[in-house]
């Protein structure tokens, strides 16, 4: 360890230089930050704490810039004892930046903090405060709160405001010290300094924020403040409380004349202030209040005039963040008084056109509130331009999303035209430059939203080609009507398939190949040429695509070849019914030598299907009303939450164990025993040949000369010595046999077959419901074939053909109901701080 | 809530970082490249918030200087406008006149308000 003298000390880097240092050495700043380290790890080893805290110093800036300083804890602790103040700072500072609650050296904070906490120097206690305010953990909290909930009384304001500050953070990693701390932290509410009085109101939003239902008694408290402060950021926050109140009070009718009482001072507040974000924060809770008040409060839609013209002033605003505050709170007003904001939406579509991002996103959100049927082929018209002029950037894929999301809204409510929304996915599959090969059908009024679908897949790179692909699955699905223009446009793009394999951003846009093929195959009573159709999935270019549409291509080719066997066996042309099983046999193959699978699966099952088909074919056997049948039946959309809203069958009881459990007393006392004599007389058998009584007191006697010989051997107590005379008598050693057979008890840990029980019984129990579903579905008037494990509800109506959506409810369970409680979160902090505080 | 707290010059290095949630050493870099490319993408007459990933972003510039602050949806976006400014101020009238270089050379006094 070189110990280096005082004078040579003065040539230590201090933190100017080491910045200095490293804006001088941009090229190699990697190499000249690590000499600087190992400077650095040399200074930590001296004595001297100045030098440790000058060097602590460096590593916190080095941490800033990404370096990792967690191995110099240890001596940032050092540097916090210093009692000097600036390197005590350093030291807080250091810990405040790089210590969390992994972090093993923390626990031996807790004196060096807590002699802090009492330290008669205001500043020693401060920098304490903010210190530990970012590394608190939960065994700190517990052993601190006392101190500081002492601190929050302390006479000078400055340590007032801290105390008050850091016992939010305090709450959150030890909840209990809520109860005995909160009327403390309700007298800082009427702290004659505002710095306190802020602290306390910011602490008290905060945690309202996440249980409103306790803070709801000090809402008087609150009224006074906001009529009385002056400070605009203490009014913010108040008001943001009032809000989170209300909120909630919307909930319970707890307190509805709170919200009644504050229409009026926040609406003076929005009249005279000249501070945008307190207007900001006015028109918020006024909105969150009148929405509260919804129900029946006629005079209050004064108050929602005022605040839409409010605005509107806003965003006709040349400033641009004053526009996005007015968009974001006018799409918060949308939701309940839709109404107010449509007589705007002139100005929202001017705000489409705008340069900015942020707004143009702001203005998309709006605009999904207020489609209607009227407007909506409009907007989208409007936003197709946008797409077009959005290259590559995720505006545009956000654009994408919004289109689909307006379009899909309510299930298509607002689609007069579903054709229309069709050809959007299969336009944006090919290459730009590349035309259709059928123009695109002219603005007929029927066929508007699958045109939109179509083009959409035109644009290169989309990553939506899974979205456009669900998107046509969906319409061609639920609109009976369509099925015909989607097939056509379907087939189209099958056929012209080949240029959008070869388009190198291939991931969007194969999906709707899938979509494509799936459409076709579902409804192949609607093709045309459906020959050619098949043809078209036979290509061998087709192995190229991904494995999943491959998969799906030779699932449909099977429909469409049954279908076609069975128009030709109807017309009795048996030639063309062996030809096309031939061309089957044919083309197969490539496919059952496919990487992926599942294709090969499909294939080589559909191929021997159809070998067999050929045979039966041979011998004159008709054979397409069976191959029909494979496919007979609709296949509905099904809820995403059926699975989980199946029934228990009745009769199953889930927590009877399935077999007997094991008697553990038994055979853990049995079974060691037989092996064990097993075990013994293996030994002893084992054993015999090898060593001999004779021999092995030779050995003894002979290692006992050397022993004895042996200076720097340390006699052992006689004791030993008898052990070795058992050696071959293996009862007298307390051996412990392990039965691997019977479950190894590990105090505290779950056992590995717990979970293997778990597993047969779920297992189980799905079996049953599998035999369950499928006893019901044979009773089902039409044979179905199994494919989904989807229970058929009665909901095909067939509305007139005006393109309404035939099929809006999915598949559940019978009984089940739609809604269902979203899991929460069970290690959420905040779950436990909801403590009654009034009790 | 407010997430972190940056100030990065035109360059991309970052002269003063403060996290109120802990994120690891090597996502902090990332995290600030990519938000320094998102506020130097934009022109002086966009507005200054922006919608990044599950948070908003609100940023100033000041000279060559941004100063970046990030938060969720909770938090009202134009007192944070403001209270970025107000940060500003106390830096001049602490430092008379404040520059880049003051930031970052007194970085432990800066970090501490």
């Amino acid at each position: 360890k070189m110990v280096k003298g005082s004078i040579d000390r003065m040539f230590d880097k201090n933190l100017q230089d080491l910045v200095r240092g490293i804006r001088n050495h941009k090229e190699d700043e990697a190499k000249y930050i690590s000499q600087c380290i190992d400077e650095i790890k040399q200074e930590l080893k001296q004595d001297n704490i100045a030098v440790k805290a000058n060097a602590v110093c460096k590593l916190t800036y080095l941490q800033m810039l990404g370096y990792d300083i967690s191995w110099a804890a240890f001596n940032i602790i050092e540097v916090m004892s210093a009692s000097k103040f600036t390197f005590k700072r350093i030291g807080y500072l250091a810990a405040s930046q790089c210590f969390h609650e992994g972090t093993d050296v923390i626990m031996l904070t807790t004196n060096q903090i807590r002699k802090d906490l009492s330290s008669p120097n205001q500043y020693d206690t401060g920098v304490a405060l903010t210190g530990l305010s970012c590394f608190v953990t939960p065994d700190l909290a517990r052993d601190l709160a006392n101190d500081i909930m002492t601190l929050m009384s302390h006479t000078k304001p400055y340590i007032r405001k801290k105390a008050v500050l850091i016992m939010y953070k305090v709450f959150l990693k030890y909840p209990e010290s809520l109860r005995p701390a909160f009327p403390r932290l309700k007298e800082k509410l009427e702290d004659p300094d505002p710095g306190v009085q802020s602290a306390a109101v910011n602490v008290i939003c905060e945690l309202a924020r996440r249980n409103p239902k306790n803070y709801l008694s000090l809402a008087p408290l609150f009224f006074k403040l906001m009529t009385s402060s002056t400070n605009n950021w203490v009014l913010i926050k108040i008001i943001k409380l009032a809000s989170i109140l209300l909120c909630f009070g919307a909930l319970t009718p707890l307190e509805p004349r709170l919200g009644k009482k504050l229409i009026e001072p926040l609406t003076n507040l929005i009249h005279s202030t000249s501070a945008m974000s307190l207007l900001y924060e006015c028109v918020n809770t006024v909105i969150a209040v009148l929405i509260s008040l919804s129900s029946g409060m006629p005079n209050h839609s004064a108050s929602i005039q005022l605040c839409v013209q409010k605005l509107r002033i806003l965003i006709e605003d040349s400033d641009q963040n004053l526009k996005y505050l007015g968009l974001l709170a006018m799409s918060k007003i949308l939701k309940t008084h839709p109404k107010s904001v449509q007589s705007h939406k002139d100005l929202i579509l001017q705000c489409l056109d705008d340069k900015d991002e942020s707004i143009r996103l702001r203005a998309l959100d709006l605009l999904y509130g207020m489609v209607s049927k009227k407007n909506l082929m409009e907007i989208v018209k409007k936003l197709m331009i946008h797409v077009d002029k959005a290259e590559g950037t995720t505006y545009r894929d956000e654009l994408l999303t919004k289109i689909i999301d307006i379009c899909s809204q309510s299930n298509y409510q607002y689609i007069t035209n579903f054709e229309w929304s069709v050809l959007l996915p299969a336009g944006f599959g090919l290459l730009t430059g590349v035309t259709w090969g059928c123009p695109l059908i002219p603005p007929h009024p029927l066929h508007r939203y699958i045109s939109i679908l179509v083009e959409l897949t035109r644009l290169e790179g989309t990553r939506h080609g899974h979205l456009i692909a669900a998107q046509m699955l969906d319409v061609a699905i639920r609109v009976k009507a369509i099925r015909k223009f989607a097939v056509s446009q379907m087939a189209m793009l099958l056929d012209n398939a080949h240029l959008l394999a070869s388009n190198t951003q291939r991931n969007g846009i194969c999906e709707v190949l899938y979509a494509a093929a799936w459409i076709c195959g579902e409804f192949s009573e609607h093709l045309e040429e459906t020959n050619q159709t098949l043809e078209a999935m036979l290509r061998p270019k087709v192995t190229t695509l991904p494995g999943h549409i491959q998969a799906v291509y030779v699932q449909n080719m099977v429909k469409l070849y049954a279908s076609i066997l069975q128009q030709k066996e109807q017309a009795g042309d048996k030639e063309a019914a062996q030809e096309i099983t031939q061309l089957m046999i044919e083309r197969l193959p490539q496919f059952v030598q496919s990487a992926d699978l599942e294709v090969q699966e499909r294939a080589s099952c559909i191929l021997q299907l159809i070998k067999y088909i050929q045979k039966l074919q041979a011998k004159e056997v008709p054979v397409a009303e069976e191959v029909i049948a494979l496919f007979a039946g609709e296949l509905n959309p099904v809820a995403p939450k059926a699975q989980k809203k199946v029934p228990v069958p009745e009769g199953l009881d889930l927590d009877a164990w399935i077999n007997e459990p094991p008697s553990d007393s038994e055979s853990e006392d049995e079974k060691p025993k037989t092996i064990f004599h097993e075990e013994e007389q293996r030994h002893s058998r084992h054993r015999q040949p090898e060593i001999d009584e004779e021999e092995l007191a030779r050995r003894r006697e002979a290692r006992k000369q050397e022993q004895a010989n042996n200076p720097f051997y340390i006699k052992s107590s006689p004791s030993p010595q008898k052990r070795y005379q058992d050696t071959p008598g293996v009862d007298h050693i307390p051996v412990v046999q392990i039965d691997l057979s019977v479950p190894l008890k590990v105090p505290g840990m779950p056992m590995s077959d717990q979970y293997v029980k778990l597993e047969e019984e779920r297992r189980h129990k799905q079996k049953l419901e599998k035999d369950k579903k499928k006893k019901k579905q044979k009773k089902e008037k039409r044979g179905k074939h199994h494919r989904h494990n989807s229970l058929h509800t009665e909901s095909e109506e067939d509305i007139a053909p005006a393109h309404h959506v035939d099929i809006i409810t999915e598949e559940m369970p019978e009984n089940a109901l739609p809604s269902d409680e979203d899991d929460k979160d069970p290690n959420d902090p905040y779950k436990a701080l909801d403590i009654d505080l009034d009790k | 809530m407010i997430k972190f707290f940056l100030m990065v010059n035109k360059q991309g290095q970052t002269r003063l970082s403060r996290y109120y949630e802990h994120v690891e050493i090597n996502k902090r870099t990332m995290l600030e490249a990519e938000v320094i490319k998102n506020c130097l993408s934009r022109s002086k007459d966009q507005c200054s918030f922006i919608e990044y990933k599950d948070f908003k972003l609100v940023y100033r510039q000041y000279a060559a200087l941004f100063v970046v602050v990030g938060i969720d949806q909770t938090e009202n976006e134009m007192a944070v406008y403001e209270l970025i400014h107000n940060f500003v101020e106390v830096l001049d009238k602490y430092f008379s006149r404040v520059s880049e270089l003051d930031v970052s050379f007194s970085v432990p006094e800066i970090r501490l308000s």
